[in-house]
C-alpha cells in the first residue's frame, strides 16, 4: 500500500483486558529496534488483515512519548460499528505480527500554552494518556477533566488519579454527575488552552460553551475521529482508473477503493485531514457527508466528497480517481 | 577517505572556490531550457553517489569555512539565531536529526554515542568532543538549536504548526538570500512569502502549505530553489546591505567568470517528532560561471534561462542591474544547440 505513512512492522507483546469494554493493546518493533520517537496526541494506523479483506483503524497511542520501546494502543469494542475494533479484541494476540503506520499527529498540543485544560470523554482518554505523560516530564502546567459512563467502565482513572492527584478530576454518567464547564471555562487564567477528545456531541459541547465564554477558537483543540458509519451499498465510476466498484454496507468508499488496487492518499481516515479529498465528476442521487474537512459550501456544491466517511445514495456517481 | 575541507573565505578578499569534483556534484536546478515556479516539491530520499543527494543531510568541502563565516556573523550580529521560548523541544529535535544523521552518513568526521539521556558528541573537522544531557539545555554551551546549527551547513527555520498554519517561531540564518529571521519571526506562512511576486496569484502557497503541514515522520521532502550573488558571499542580508547591494554595480564583461555566481538552494522539509514542529534547512551552494560553462549543458540551458527569465522574477531575485552583462558574456558558449532533458551534465 502506497498511500499514507512509512509502514513499521510490529509485534503484539502482550494485550490486557481494561474493562468489559476495552483492550489495551502493546506493540514492539519485530526487528527490536526502538519505534519512532512521537508526540503526545499522535495516532497510529493499524493494518488488520482480516481473511480476504484489510481493515485500517487509526488508534491514539496512549503510551508515554518518552518510552520508545513499545506503544500502546487502546480499543473499545463496538458491537455495531464495521467490524475493526472486534477484530482487535477477537482475534489479536499476544506474538502476532502486524503492521502499523509512523506516528501521525492531528491533535498536538500547543506548546505556547500557559495550561493546558483537557476535557476527556469515555475512550477519548487515549490521547490524553500521551500528552500528560509528556508534560509531567516536562515540568507543564495541565488539569484533566474526565468522563466516564460508570466507575467500572472508567479505563485508567486509577492509574491517572495514582500519576497525578487532584490534576485529574472524574466524573461518573450513573451518579449524574457533570463536568461544569461554565465555571471551568470563567476561571482559567490567561494563556490556558482547552482540547477535548470523546463523542461527537461532546465536542460541541465543549466547543459551544467554550464560544459562549468568548474563548478564540485558536484556544480550543479538539479531535475527531468518525469511525466511518455503514450504509447502504452504492456503486461508483472511478473515471481516472476505468474502474466500477461497489461500496459494501459495512465498508468505507475509501476501502472499496482500495480493494480495487487503487490507493488515494490518507493520513486520519477519520474526515479530519484532508488527504483523501476526491472531487466529483457527476452524480445523479445525494450525499452523505461525515467529514469535518469540507465546508457547508462544499457539502451543498455536489463537487467533492471525503472517502474515508462519507457515503452516497443514488442513481449514480463518477469520481475523479 | 574523508572530504578535503577547504579553507577560503566568503568576505573580504573572497578566496571561495569548487574543487572540479565539487561542481560535478553541483545541483544545478533547471531541468529545461525555462524556469517559472512550481510547487517542485519531491521525497527527500538519498539519491547517487557524489550528488548533493547522497546523504540527507550533507557535508561538503567548504563546511569547515562555512562555520567560520557563521561564526562571525553571529558575533557581530546575534538575532540572527532565535528561538521562541515555546520552540526549545522543537530544538532539541533538530540536535537530534542533525546528529543522528551526520554519524550515520560520515562516520569518519562526527560520532554520536547515546547512554539513555548522556549523549557523546564527537564533531573532529571542528574539534568539539561534549558530553551532555539530552534535554537539560544547562549541560550545553547554547541552547540545543544554536549548538547543533553552529555545526551544519546552511540556515535552519524551525516552524510551529498550528491552527492549519506554519509559523517561523526559530531559527539560524546567516547564508541567507535576503531575507531577515529578526524581520519575519513569528510571521506565517503568508506573511513570511508576502513579499514574492506572481506566486499568491497562482495558488502556489495555499497548494505548498497544504502539502507542508502534512509532511511526516520519516518521510522529508525537498525543492531547489535558486537564485544569483555577486562574490561568492553568503551573508546576503537584508542587515548587511549596505555591504554587499553595491556589489551589483560592479559587474563588467570582463569579470563575469569569476565574480558572478549561480547560488541554489537546497530546501529539505521534516517534521520534528517530539515537538510535531517542522524544520526546513536551506542549504546554500554557490558556483562561479567559469566553474558553471565547464558543463556546455549547463551553459546552454542557464543562458536561456537567465535570457528568457520574466522581469518580475529577475526584479525579486535582485539581478535587474547585472542581467544583460551576464546574458551577453553566457551567449558565447551558446551555440543554439539542443539540450538534453534533465539537470545532469552530459
Amino acid at each position: 500500500m502506497s498511500a499514507g505513512t512509512t509502514k513499521l512492522n510490529v509485534t503484539v507483546t502482550d494485550v490486557v483486558a481494561v474493562n468489559e469494554l476495552v483492550k489495551r493493546f502493546h506493540f514492539e518493533r519485530t526487528d527490536g529496534e526502538y519505534l519512532p520517537t512521537f508526540s503526545g496526541g499522535a495516532h497510529v494506523v493499524v493494518e488488520m488483515r482480516d481473511n480476504d479483506r484489510t481493515r485500517l483503524n487509526p488508534y491514539s497511542l496512549m503510551s508515554s512519548p518518552l518510552n520508545t520501546r513499545d506503544y500502546t494502543i487502546s480499543v473499545r469494542r463496538d458491537d455495531s460499528g464495521r467490524g475493526g475494533s472486534l477484530f482487535m479484541h477477537n482475534h489479536v494476540k499476544r506474538g502476532m505480527e502486524m503492521v502499523i503506520s509512523y506516528p501521525v499527529n492531528l491533535f498536538s498540543l500547543d506548546l505556547r500554552a500557559k495550561k493546558h485544560l483537557m476535557i476527556a470523554g469515555g475512550i477519548g482518554i487515549t490521547p490524553f494518556l500521551a500528552q500528560t505523560a509528556q508534560l509531567a516530564a516536562s515540568s507543564g502546567s495541565f488539569e484533566l477533566h474526565y468522563t466516564c459512563r460508570t466507575e467500572a467502565l472508567g479505563s485508567y482513572t486509577e492509574a491517572l488519579r495514582e500519576r497525578y492527584g487532584n490534576r485529574v478530576h472524574l466524573y461518573y454518567d450513573d451518579r449524574n454527575e457533570r463536568i461544569p464547564l461554565d465555571r471551568l471555562f470563567a476561571t482559567q487564567p490567561l494563556g490556558t488552552h482547552i482540547y477535548v477528545c470523546g463523542p461527537e456531541g461532546m465536542i460541541r459541547w465543549v466547543r459551544d460553551t467554550a464560544a459562549q465564554h468568548g474563548w478564540p477558537n485558536e484556544m480550543v483543540h479538539y479531535e475527531h475521529f468518525a469511525a466511518p458509519q455503514p450504509g447502504k451499498p452504492f456503486d461508483v465510476t472511478l473515471a481516472l482508473s476505468k474502474k466500477e466498484i461497489r461500496v459494501g454496507e459495512d465498508q468505507s468508499l475509501l476501502e472499496a477503493m482500495e480493494a480495487a488496487g487503487i490507493d488515494p492518499p490518507y493520513l486520519c481516515r477519520g474526515g479530519v485531514c484532508g488527504q483523501c479529498e476526491t472531487n466529483v465528476i457527476s452524480h445523479d442521487g445525494t450525499f452523505k457527508h461525515n467529514d469535518h474537512w469540507l465546508s457547508k459550501e462544499e457539502h451543498c456544491s455536489g463537487k467533492k466528497i471525503m472517502p474515508c466517511v462519507s457515503r452516497f445514495e443514488g442513481r449514480s456517481l463518477v469520481l475523479e480517481r | 577517505m574523508g572530504i578535503n575541507f577547504r579553507k577560503e573565505t566568503f568576505r573580504d578578499d573572497f578566496t571561495f572556490k569548487n574543487s572540479p569534483e565539487q561542481v560535478r556534484r553541483f545541483p544545478f536546478p533547471f531541468n529545461e531550457d525555462a524556469y517559472m515556479y512550481a510547487v517542485n516539491i519531491e521525497p527527500h530520499v538519498p539519491g547517487p553517489k557524489n550528488s548533493v543527494f547522497e546523504h540527507l543531510i550533507d557535508v561538503d568541502e567548504h563546511y569547515v569555512s562555512e562555520m567560520q563565516d557563521r561564526a562571525m556573523v553571529l558575533a557581530e550580529d546575534p538575532l540572527r539565531c532565535q528561538s521562541l521560548p515555546h520552540m526549545t523541544l522543537a530544538g532539541w529535535d533538530l540536535l537530534e536529526l542533525l546528529m543522528v544523521e551526520k554519524a550515520k552518513s560520515y562516520p569518519e568526521h562526527f560520532e554520536l554515542t547515546r547512554e539513555g539521556d548522556r549523549w557523546r558528541w564527537v564533531n573532529r573537522p571542528l574539534g568539539i568532543d561534549d558530553t551532555f544531557t539530552f534535554g537539560d539545555v544547562s549541560t550545553l554551551p547554547y541552547g540545543p538549536m544554536e549548538y547543533i546549527t553552529r555545526q551544519s551547513q546552511g540556515d535552519f527555520a524551525v516552524l510551529d504548526q498550528r491552527d492549519g498554519n506554519l509559523w517561523m517561531d526559530a531559527g539560524m540564518v546567516t547564508t541567507q538570500a535576503d531575507w531577515s529571521l529578526d524581520f519575519d519571526i513569528g510571521m506565517n506562512f503568508f506573511e513570511w512569502h508576502a513579499p514574492v511576486p506572481l506566486a499568491h496569484e497562482k495558488g502556489i502557497f495555499t497548494r505548498a502549505l497544504k502539502f507542508l503541514t502534512n509532511i511526516q515522520q520519516g518521510q522529508p521532502a525537498r525543492r531547489l530553489n535558486w537564485t544569483m550573488t555577486i562574490n561568492p558571499r553568503l551573508d546576503t542580508s537584508p542587515e548587511n546591505f549596505h555591504k554587499w547591494g553595491t556589489d551589483r554595480l560592479t559587474v563588467t564583461p570582463e569579470n563575469v567568470g569569476n565574480k558572478v555566481h549561480l547560488r541554489v538552494e537546497l530546501q529539505s522539509f521534516w517534521r520534528l517528532p517530539r515537538s510535531n514542529a517542522l524544520v526546513f534547512p536551506i542549504r546554500c551552494y554557490l558556483i562561479k560561471m567559469d566553474e558553471l560553462v565547464a558543463q556546455p549543458k549547463w551553459a546552454r540551458r542557464f543562458h536561456r534561462v537567465l535570457r528568457d527569465l520574466p522581469d518580475e522574477l529577475a526584479d525579486y531575485k535582485g539581478l535587474t542591474r547585472y542581467r544583460p552583462t551576464v546574458v551577453e558574456w553566457l551567449s558565447k558558449y551558446d551555440d543554439g544547440a539542443p539540450t538534453s532533458p534533465g539537470f545532469s551534465p552530459d
